[in-house]
């Protein structure tokens, strides 16, 4: 059984955030303790990736506070958020497509030897890292812009890997990936949370999410819609969360399908 | 970046057909061998191989420094055929001491454009610092390396202000300096009133050493041949200390005999420009200074994290931003490089005409340096190119002015030729980008 600690490595109290005429988050709560896998889920434009970019450090909050292993802190840029020991993968990838596999994988940490970049040692570490992904990869040399999608997401992840974070933030990592990267990444996730790291996934795909989340957050039109322990939870209720209705598109869908099934 | 072009090649017996990304076998603590895609086309041994990863090059864009290189030989070829002196040993030494002060703009440009932004005033601050220096030592009497100082320092100074403009309130770098072209000039023109020109004693301080009559050990024949073997010997502790640490940490290293390929193409062509130099007068001092602050920026930029931080932000602002970069302080500070650049330069020219006049750094300097630092190689783009175009270009430029000058063709035709070069330059970077993006390398 996971150990969730008392304190949580994250806390955010009333949260909001907003864009010119778009209040896109309203009072947000959530918790993740250390060890824990906590899925965020919500429709499109419900501000799932909002939320993740003030806690990175992206956006930074109007209203609210963020609380560090029990303490207020104030997150204004990514730095401060990295600082703290927060690693972001984020659904827009964000990479630099000049540089290469290493270059973007230790962007502004780079290893030095002498005070000079350390080309070498980062190149190793970056080979031996993939290779524990068992990431396809033609060359950790060649520049991101000769990758494939799929190959930038998981550059992505494994960028967040690198140095020792406390809560790995992942927005959508599957959404450009093929089966068996999937299955990867999801097996990271477990592996992170039995290291003890603190994990926010953010996920539209259900399966997944029942298969490696402790918790799931419901987010709806930038506000709470609910938090539910994944063990006592149907996929019924969440996707109630989710669309604001038991009389939902989905719900509606399934009823047609069994009536349908019934004639 | 230049290290992505590097073959690499494995030791280990059965993976030497199949390629490139394995690991030295020897190495027991070798990192986890990579899952090698094999649809990745990888270079065959031999000199076939280097035949078809040249040619897979060419067509993916990447054309390096190729063009440049076949550019300066037909340039050459063509003056030599109108004019025999012009590859003379004294013409050719000319040419290498007037490049040098363009040469500096250049380089401080090539940071600029390495951001995908431009430096419209580096002309108009390298003009402002000579007559800054001159109004310094010949008005009131400043000793003339702390005048040079402070010269240098306005500029860092100025290119900061530009910098602070486009980092911090937003306005296009482009238009921050055409504000800083015109302002700074006029600032010059003042500074001179009407006298218009300010002469400036030779034979003491940087003016003399940047001057046409100062050279690298007082034009001792064993200098320039000391300079060169410095240069090849660096080149050599490099590469095959690298390649000492690469082999040593389990990664793909470049093979000997291609180090030193390299290193010999290196040493013939510094062994050749120094002979001819000895030939004529000697190395100038203006020349090792160019040199030598190639050589440092290059480190800069390849080799510190400050390098990587302007290559990133050149790449992808946002994910700069994100990875924690200061996008603000790697603008600003790189504006400033590029307004300290610019007055060094300026120097340069004070050194070439022992005056300052209502002319430096007017004309077509800004012109020649940008067209310098984009037909070097430097992408207009941003986040390509290296400072090594600053001097390549140059030499195309330089080339061209003074073999038009040799030919006794009027200012009209220079221009406009240079303007042809430069556009012509301007094209082979935007189609090789889009050939780049089409071979996904950009
Ligand atoms: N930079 C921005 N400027 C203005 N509005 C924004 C910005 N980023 C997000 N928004 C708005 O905030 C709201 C929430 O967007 P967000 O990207 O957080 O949604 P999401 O839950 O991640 O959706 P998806 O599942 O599609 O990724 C949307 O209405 C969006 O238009
Ligand atoms: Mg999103």
């Amino acid at each position: 059984m996971v150990h969730v600690s008392a304190t949580p490595v994250l806390a955010l109290r009333g949260v909001s955030k907003r864009f010119g005429a778009v209040q896109a988050l309203t009072d947000v709560d959530l918790e993740v303790h250390a060890g824990e896998v906590v899925a965020l889920v919500g429709d499109n434009g419900a501000g799932k990736s909002t939320l993740v970019k003030t806690i990175a450090g992206v956006h930074p909050i109007d209203d609210g506070v963020i609380e560090w292993e029990g303490k207020p802190v104030t997150i204004t840029k990514p730095h401060d958020a990295q600082g703290l020991g927060v690693a972001t993968v984020y659904q827009d990838l964000a990479l630099c497509n000049n540089l290469d596999v290493v270059g973007n994988l230790y962007l502004g940490r780079e290893l030095l030897h002498r005070g000079v970049i350390d080309e070498v040692t980062m190149e190793k570490k970056a080979r031996e890292l993939l290779s524990t992904l068992s990431i396809r990869i033609p060359s950790v040399r060649i520049p991101i812009a000769s990758l494939s999608g799929g190959q930038r997401q998981v550059v992505a992840i494994a960028r967040a890997l690198i140095g020792e974070p406390k809560l790995v933030i992942l927005d959508e990592p599957t959404a450009a990936l093929g089966v068996e990267q999937t299955a990867q990444v999801l097996d990271l996730v477990e592996r992170l949370r039995e290291r003890g790291l603190a994990v926010i996934l953010i996920s539209h795909n259900m399966a997944d999410v029942k298969a490696v989340a402790d918790t799931v957050a419901v987010l709806r039109l930038g506000k709470n819609n609910g938090s539910f322990p994944v063990k006592d939870t149907t996929h019924e209720e969440i996707i109630a969360a989710i669309t604001g209705a038991t009389d939902n598109a989905v719900t509606r869908r399934a009823g047609r399908r069994s009536a349908e099934a019934a004639k | 970046m230049s290290d992505t072009s590097k073959t690499v090649k494995s030791d280990s017996g059965p993976e030497k057909a199949a390629g490139t990304t394995t690991t030295p076998a020897e190495d027991p603590t070798a990192a986890g061998v990579l899952v090698t895609d094999p649809r990745l086309l990888v270079r065959e041994e031999g000199l076939k191989g280097y035949v078809t990863e040249f040619k897979r090059k060419v067509k993916g864009g990447e054309l390096g420094s190729l063009p440049v290189v076949v550019g300066l030989i037909i340039i050459w070829a063509i003056f030599q055929f109108k004019n025999d002196r012009f590859l003379s040993a004294d013409n050719l030494s000319d040419i290498t001491f007037f490049m040098s002060a363009t040469g500096m703009l250049a380089i401080g440009l090539v940071f600029v454009l390495l951001l995908g932004e431009i430096d419209l005033s580096v002309g108009s601050v390298s003009g402002l610092s000579s007559t800054l220096f001159a109004v310094w030592v010949v008005e009131h009497g400043l000793n003339p390396w702390l005048a040079l100082v402070l010269a240098v320092i306005s500029g860092v100074l100025v290119g900061a202000l530009h910098g602070w403009f486009f980092a911090k309130i937003g306005v296009p770098a482009f238009v921050v300096t055409l504000a800083g072209f015109l302002g700074w000039n006029g600032l010059m023109l003042w500074l001179l009133g009407s006298s218009g020109t300010i002469n400036i004693p030779s034979d003491e301080g940087p003016v003399k050493l940047l001057g046409q009559s100062s050279f690298f050990m007082d034009q001792a024949i064993i200098g320039a041949y000391l300079l060169a073997g410095l240069g090849v010997l660096l080149s050599l502790i490099g590469n095959f200390g690298e390649q000492r640490r690469r082999k040593a940490a389990g990664v793909p290293y470049r093979p000997t005999g291609e180090i030193l390929v390299r290193v010999g193409l290196l040493a013939l062509a510094a062994f050749v420009a120094a002979a001819v130099l000895n030939n004529a007068q000697g190395v100038s001092n203006a020349l090792v200074i160019f040199l030598a602050a190639l050589v440092i920026t290059d480190f800069v930029l390849r080799r510190t994290t400050y390098g990587r931080k302007v290559f990133a932000v050149g790449g992808g602002i946002e994910a700069a931003r994100r990875a924690g970069i200061s996008v603000p302080f790697v603008r600003i500070s790189v504006f400033a490089i590029s307004g300290g650049f610019a007055a060094i330069g300026g120097m340069f020219f004070a050194g070439q005409t022992a005056s300052a006049t209502l002319s430096a750094g007017g004309g077509n300097t800004l012109m020649l340096a940008i067209a310098a630092a984009v037909i070097g190689g430097t992408s207009l783009f941003g986040g390509r190119g290296s400072v090594w175009s600053a001097l390549l270009g140059m030499l195309v430029i330089q080339s061209i002015t003074t073999g038009l000058n040799l030919l006794n063709m009027n200012t009209s035709i220079q221009y406009m030729i240079t303007g042809g070069v430069l556009l012509g330059a301007v094209v082979i970077d935007s189609v090789s980008r889009r050939s780049q993006k089409a071979a996904g390398r950009a």
